[in-house]
């Protein structure tokens, strides 16, 4: 228990929360890499995501490939792309669009499937256009599964954006990173105790927002 | 290629012991996420509970829980048992749900067939349910391996080696050829372990293949 107390006085010195080594200042690093690193991800997925759904084309494809993403393992990913293109924000946001792609098309596909043939059937019959069918009957119908895809990469990618700090980048990684270069537990254990916390907090504001949209339905 | 020649007995090494740092814990996770998904199941009220603890401890980012594990077991930093106690947590995290949904996929009017022809509540649970759950447990097995295997790879951050050794050594020595070997062993041992899961799954199930053939 020992480096264990150690992380929570580590957390409790106030001389941690200021400055660019601070937590605030890493949360807030942590969090741009995730928003950055999704609204990318979900620009690609879940347009092709609805494409899939929609039309039921390539849904095979989709399938294996979000299947053969899963298997990359991300810090292979990252340490690649920094040997091509150098340190920067590029890598991590690579690796980490590459982790956010599976659940947000899979989300969205799973998402339009899961809406009933006869719905859609009867919104064409009464004259709707392909598009409409689209915007007013499916994805409102298939939001909560779309909305999970969401969910599921955001929590993937805050996760992951830790291993960020590796090849030299900030956000809340730097400080199991560091901490381990010079065998500081209790700065790795406070690090380690932040993130947990980010990622519970921020899985509990998806929970209550998926509630109040079924609530709204 | 060549790189990958000279080293062979250095990365079959890594691969090693990266296959057991996999596989143990997605049986063990196996081991334990059947009973908690049948109970899950079986108990109403309590089983939607622990299914959502189960999501929640999913949420936990693997690289803070393997610093923070350590100061809780008692265990030294790099010991490798670190990393397989994690990714058993993982695997019984998601196991438990596809189980639970396993278990629910089972028609009750075929487990109470079962218990009108004399089966105890044992005898239906491992002779009736399970075996007839067991295709949706495969899947589980199957995606539990797959994310398994890729996460093992952050366990050289923390000093334990294995394949992933080749990507922080790889950027060490800004030597890109490793690093894509490293990732190639990774989708491949991903991709046979995979296959193991499928072939363990005919044997256990013959009747699924010939369903399939008709």
């Amino acid at each position: 228990m020992n480096a264990f107390s150690g992380g929570l006085d580590w957390l409790a010195t106030s001389a941690h929360w200021h400055g660019d080594d601070g937590f605030p200042h890493r949360i807030v690093q942590h969090l741009g890499y995730t928003a950055l690193t999704v609204a990318i991800a979900s620009a690609i997925a879940l347009p092709l995501g609805l494409w899939i759904g929609h039309t039921g084309r390539l849904r095979g494809l989709a399938i294996a490939v979000t299947g053969a993403l899963r298997a990359l393992p991300t810090l292979g990913l990252l340490t690649l792309v920094v040997i091509w293109r150098g340190i920067g924000l590029t890598p991590p946001t690579v690796a980490l669009v590459v982790l956010a792609i599976p659940p947000l098309l899979a989300g969205a596909y799973a998402g339009l499937e899961s809406v009933d043939r006869a719905t859609t059937d009867a919104a064409r019959a009464i004259g709707m256009t392909e598009w409409q069918v689209l915007g007013r009957v499916e994805v409102p119908l298939a939001l909560p599964l779309i909305l999970g895809g969401v969910r599921a990469a955001v929590l993937q990618v805050i996760a992951t954006a830790t291993i960020a700090a590796y090849p030299g980048l900030g956000g809340l990684g730097r400080f199991i990173i560091d901490g381990l270069a010079v065998r500081d537990y209790p700065q790795m254990v406070a690090g380690s105790l932040v993130i947990v916390a980010l990622a519970l907090i921020l899985d509990g504001l998806f929970a209550v927002t998926q509630r109040a949209l079924y609530r709204h339905q | 290629m060549r790189w990958f020649l000279d080293n062979w007995t250095d990365i079959r090494g890594l691969a090693w012991r990266h296959l057991w740092l996999s596989i143990v814990p997605v049986v063990l996770g196996f081991v334990l996420a059947v009973p908690i998904g049948y109970v899950a199941h079986r108990w109403r009220l309590g089983g939607s509970a622990l299914v959502s603890i189960a999501s929640v401890v999913y949420t936990i980012p693997s690289l803070p829980l393997l610093v923070i594990l350590p100061s809780l077991l008692g265990t030294t930093f790099l010991d490798p048992t670190n990393v397989i106690v994690v990714l058993t947590i993982y695997a019984v995290a998601v196991m438990v749900r596809s189980a639970a949904d396993g278990f629910g996929s089972v028609s009750e009017a075929v487990v109470d067939a079962a218990r009108a022809s004399g089966y105890s509540a044992w005898q239906r649970a491992v002779q009736v349910e399970l075996p007839l759950a067991g295709p949706v447990l495969l899947a589980g097995v199957r995606v539990v391996s797959v994310s398994t295997v890729s996460l093992a790879t952050i366990s050289p951050l923390i000093g334990v080696s294995n394949l992933g050794s080749l990507f922080t050594d790889g950027f060490q020595r800004s030597f890109a050829t490793e690093i894509v070997i490293g990732i190639v062993c990774v989708v491949v041992l991903a991709l046979l372990l995979d296959l193991l899961w499928v072939l363990l799954g005919r044997v256990a199930m013959p009747w699924l293949s010939v369903r399939g053939a008709r």
